[in-house]
C-alpha cells in the first residue's frame, strides 16, 4: 500500500504532552501512531531512584523529585508528592504553548463505528476553534463540520473567543467519586457521546485531569494542582481545585472552555477504599467551596492570569481560612506557585494579557 | 427532589396545524401518540379542511373555537405555529408536548425509531441540574451518574420544567445559515440529555419542546410578532422570545431546562433564500435582546411563573420598548397572555383526572 503524504502532524512543536507516572509507561505503545512526533514531559512521582522506562523513540525529559527540588529550591514545596498533582510541574517547566496531559492509565478508545480515536488531534481541533461562552448552542459545538448556530443565536457572539482549556472524558472506568463507586462498582461508561461544547460562563464544572487540554499561555499560571499526597489532608481534588480555579479566571478574561470529546479508554479503576480515604474531607469542604467559588468576583485591574490568580489567593485566604487551615497552606502555595511560574517563564512578561472586549 | 411519576393522563400532545392533511404525519406517530390525549389546533389561516385520520384520541380546535374563547380580548394573533399556544392554554392537563407537522419519528443510531413523546416525559420527569455542570452529561440516565468533584448537596438536583427536543434533517437554522449552506442537513446524533446551566441564555426552538404547564405556563407567550412574519420558522422568531422569557423564569423560579434528546426527523420545507427577506427584522432584535437578559433582575416577591411574566412585561416595554416599538407591542401582549390565562387557562389546570 502506497504511503500516503506526509502531513505534519498538528502543532507538532507547539504542545507538549506531560505525564505523571509512578509506575512504567508502557501504555505509550498504543498512543505511538497519536504521540510519536510530539515532546513529552514525564514527571516521576514517588521514589526518585526507580527508574521509569520510556518505550523507545519517544522524543521527552523526565522529572523527578530530586529534579524538581533542585529546580525549584525552596518553591519546591508547592509541587505535590506522592500524588498526580505533581504533573503541574510539568507545566510550568513546558515552554510550548499547548499541553495535553493524559494518565497512564488511559488508552486509545474506539469510536462507534470501531475506528481509534486520535484524542490528542481532537484536542488540538477543540482549542484552536473557537468557544462560545455567552449563549448557548444547543447543536453543540457550531464550528465543526455539518454543524451550525442555531435560529435565534446572536450573530454578534458568533465568532466566539479564544479557548483555553479542552476537557476531555472517559469510556469504560467512568471518573466517579468513591461513594459512587462503591455503590456501583461495575457501572462502566459506555455511551459516546459525539459532542464537544462550551461550558457556559458562570458556570462550574468538575475538571478531570485525566485527559485534559490547555493553552498554557492562555491560561498556564491558572493550571495549579493544589496540595495533595504526601503530608496533606487530601488528595484526589487537585484537578477539581485548579478546575474551579481555572474556570473563574477564564470566565473573568473572556476565555473559552470546552468539554465533550475526545474519549480515552480509562482502564483502571483505583480503589473505591483508598479513594475514599483521600476524598473524605474534600466532600465536605467542597460545600464550601462551590459557594466561594461561585461567589469570586475579580477586579477590572487583573488583566493577566498572574494577577487574577494572585488575586484568588488572597481570597482563598481570606475566605476559605476558617474552613480549614489547610487553605492557608494552599493559599500560600498558590503564591510560590506563580513565583516559580515567573521564575521559570520569565519572558512570559506578555502574559494573557487580553482585549475584555468580548466579556459582558 | 424525587422522581416524578407521569402518567399518560397527565399529558396533552399539542399539535399546532399548519398543513391541512395531517395523515401522514399522525400515522408516522401513531406508536407513540396513541396512549395519549391530543389538541390539534388549526392555524387560523388555513382555508382547507383538516384531515385527521381515525384512532386517536384528539380535540380540534379551529378559528371559530379561538374567537369563541378569546374574541376580541386580546391583541394575541394565534396565527401560524402560533396556534398551538391556544392549544396550551386550553389544554387540562399537567404536562404538554408539542411538536410542528413537518416532523416525524427520528432514528437513533442503531436503527431504532427514536419515541420522542417517551423522552420527553423522562426529561420531565427526572431532575435537573443548573448549578453545576455535570461532564457526563444526564446523571439519572442509565448507565450515568455524578462525576468526581460534583457537590453532594447539588445531587438531588430540581425539577425539570421544560424540555427541548432537536432535529434531524432539516435542523432549526436561520434563513441565512440555511441560505448558506442550502444542502446542510444534520446527521450527527448526538446521544445526550443535559441541563442548560442557570444563567446560561440559550435559542428554544418551539418546533420540538415539552414543558410541565402547570408550573410554568403562563410563561410560554405567543408575544414577539416580526412585521413581516410568515408562516415558515425561518420568517418568525416567536418561539425564541418565548424561549428567552421562559429560561430566565426558570432561573429566577429554581427550575430546570434541559436540551438534547429527543431528536425528530424534520421534513425539507421552504427556501430559506425567500425566507431571508422575512427573517432579517428577527436577527437585529437578537442583539438587544441578549444584553436585556443579562442585566434583568425580578423582584423576589415574584415567586410563580405569572409573577415573572407580569414583572417582566413591564421591564421589556421600559427598557426595549425604547429600542423597538415590536417589544413595546409583546409587553401588551405577556400582560394579554396573563390576563387569558388567568380566565381560561388557569381554571382549566386546576382540574386534574
Amino acid at each position: 500500500m502506497a504511503q500516503p503524504a506526509v502531513i505534519a502532524p498538528p502543532l507538532k512543536d507547539e504542545l507538549d504532552i506531560v505525564i505523571p507516572t509512578i509506575r512504567n509507561l508502557d501504555f505509550l505503545e498504543m498512543w505511538r501512531p497519536f504521540f510519536q512526533h510530539y515532546h513529552l514531559i514525564i514527571v516521576q512521582d514517588g521514589d526518585p531512584s526507580k527508574t521509569i522506562k520510556v518505550p523507545e523513540g519517544f522524543d521527552y525529559e523526565l522529572y523527578n523529585r530530586n529534579d524538581i527540588n533542585m529546580i525549584l529550591g525552596p518553591k519546591a514545596s508547592c509541587i505535590s508528592f506522592k500524588d498526580s498533582a505533581c504533573r503541574c510541574f510539568g507545566y510550568m517547566v513546558s515552554k510550548k504553548k499547548y499541553i495535553y496531559t493524559i494518565d497512564d492509565d488511559c488508552f486509545v478508545a474506539k469510536d462507534p463505528t470501531g475506528k481509534d480515536i486520535n484524542a490528542l488531534e481532537q484536542h488540538i481541533r477543540n482549542l484552536l476553534t473557537p468557544s462560545t461562552p455567552f449563549f448557548f448552542n444547543t447543536l453543540y459545538d457550531p464550528y465543526r463540520e455539518g454543524a451550525d448556530f442555531v435560529r435565534g443565536y446572536p450573530f454578534s457572539l458568533r465568532e466566539g473567543v479564544p479557548t483555553a482549556v479542552s476537557h476531555g472524558l472517559w469510556l469504560n472506568i467512568p471518573d466517579y467519586d468513591a461513594p459512587t463507586q462503591l455503590v456501583k462498582p461495575l457501572e462502566r461508561n459506555t455511551r459516546y457521546v459525539d459532542a464537544v461544547m462550551t461550558v457556559p460562563k458562570g458556570t462550574l464544572f468538575p475538571m478531570c485531569g485525566m485527559n485534559l487540554g490547555f493553552n498554557r499561555e492562555l491560561i498556564g499560571p491558572a493550571m495549579y494542582f493544589g496540595l495533595m499526597g504526601d503530608g496533606q489532608p487530601i488528595g484526589r481534588y487537585d484537578d477539581m481545585w485548579a478546575g474551579w480555579c481555572m474556570k473563574v479566571i477564564a470566565d473573568h478574561l473572556g476565555l473559552g472552555v470546552k468539554s465533550g470529546l475526545p474519549y480515552i479508554w480509562h482502564s483502571k479503576a483505583s480503589n473505591p477504599f483508598v479513594n475514599l480515604k483521600k476524598e473524605y474531607k474534600g466532600i465536605y469542604w467542597q460545600e464550601e467551596l462551590i459557594p466561594f467559588f461561585q461567589s469570586v468576583s475579580l477586579p477590572k485591574d487583573c488583566t493577566t492570569v498572574q494577577k487574577c490568580y494572585l488575586e484568588l489567593s488572597k481570597l482563598v485566604k481570606a475566605k476559605l481560612g476558617k474552613v480549614d487551615d489547610y487553605f492557608l497552606k494552599l493559599a500560600d502555595a498558590m503564591v510560590t506557585w506563580i513565583e516559580a511560574w515567573d521564575e521559570l517563564n520569565p519572558l512570559e512578561a506578555k502574559p494573557a494579557e487580553l482585549s475584555n472586549g468580548a466579556s459582558k | 427532589m424525587s422522581l416524578e411519576n407521569i402518567r399518560d393522563d397527565e399529558v396533552d400532545i399539542v399539535i399546532g396545524a399548519l398543513h391541512s392533511d395531517l395523515t401522514t404525519f399522525m400515522n408516522e406517530w401513531k406508536p407513540m401518540f396513541c396512549r395519549f390525549h391530543l389538541i390539534i389546533v388549526k392555524d387560523p389561516d388555513l382555508k382547507e379542511e383538516l384531515r385527521i385520520p381515525d384512532g386517536f384520541n384528539l380535540n380540534v380546535y379551529t378559528k371559530s373555537d379561538i374567537d369563541q374563547v378569546v374574541g376580541s380580548s386580546t391583541s394575541i394573533l394565534f396565527s401560524g405555529y402560533s396556534c398551538r399556544y391556544f392549544g396550551y392554554l386550553v389544554s387540562q392537563k399537567r404536562y404538554i408536548i408539542s411538536m410542528d407537522d413537518d416532523c416525524i419519528p427520528a432514528r437513533d443510531n442503531k436503527g431504532f425509531l427514536v419515541d420522542a413523546i417517551a423522552q420527553h416525559i423522562s426529561n420531565l420527569s427526572t431532575p435537573a441540574t443548573p448549578f453545576f455542570f455535570n461532564t457526563l452529561y444526564d446523571p439519572f440516565r442509565e448507565g450515568a451518574d455524578f462525576v468526581r468533584g460534583y457537590p453532594f448537596s447539588l445531587r438531588s438536583g430540581v425539577q425539570c420544567a421544560l424540555s427541548c427536543g432537536l432535529w434531524l434533517n432539516l435542523a432549526d437554522y436561520d434563513a441565512p445559515t440555511q441560505a448558506l449552506k442550502p444542502e446542510q442537513r444534520n446527521s450527527l446524533y448526538v446521544d445526550a440529555v443535559m441541563t442548560v446551566p442557570a444563567a446560561a441564555m440559550l435559542p428554544i426552538s418551539g418546533i420540538n419542546v415539552a414543558f410541565n404547564r402547570e408550573v410554568l405556563g403562563p410563561a410560554l407567550i405567543p408575544a414577539l410578532r416580526l412585521a413581516g412574519e410568515g408562516k415558515l420558522r425561518w420568517e418568525t422568531m416567536e418561539d425564541i422570545w418565548c424561549g428567552m422569557c421562559v429560561k430566565f423564569v426558570c432561573d429566577h423560579l429554581g427550575l430546570g431546562v434541559k436540551t438534547g434528546l429527543p431528536y425528530v426527523w424534520r421534513n425539507d420545507r421552504g427556501n430559506a433564500i425567500e425566507s431571508l427577506k422575512k427573517e432579517w427584522e428577527g436577527v437585529k432584535l437578537m442583539e438587544e435582546v441578549v444584553p436585556f437578559f443579562q442585566s434583568v433582575r425580578l423582584p423576589a416577591s415574584a415567586a410563580t411563573a405569572e409573577d415573572c411574566i407580569v414583572e417582566l412585561a413591564k421591564v421589556v416595554k421600559e427598557r426595549l420598548g425604547a429600542v423597538d416599538p415590536v417589544f413595546t407591542r409583546a409587553a401588551g401582549a405577556m400582560l394579554d397572555w396573563v390576563r387569558l390565562w388567568k380566565s381560561v387557562g388557569s381554571g382549566a389546570s386546576s382540574l386534574r383526572a
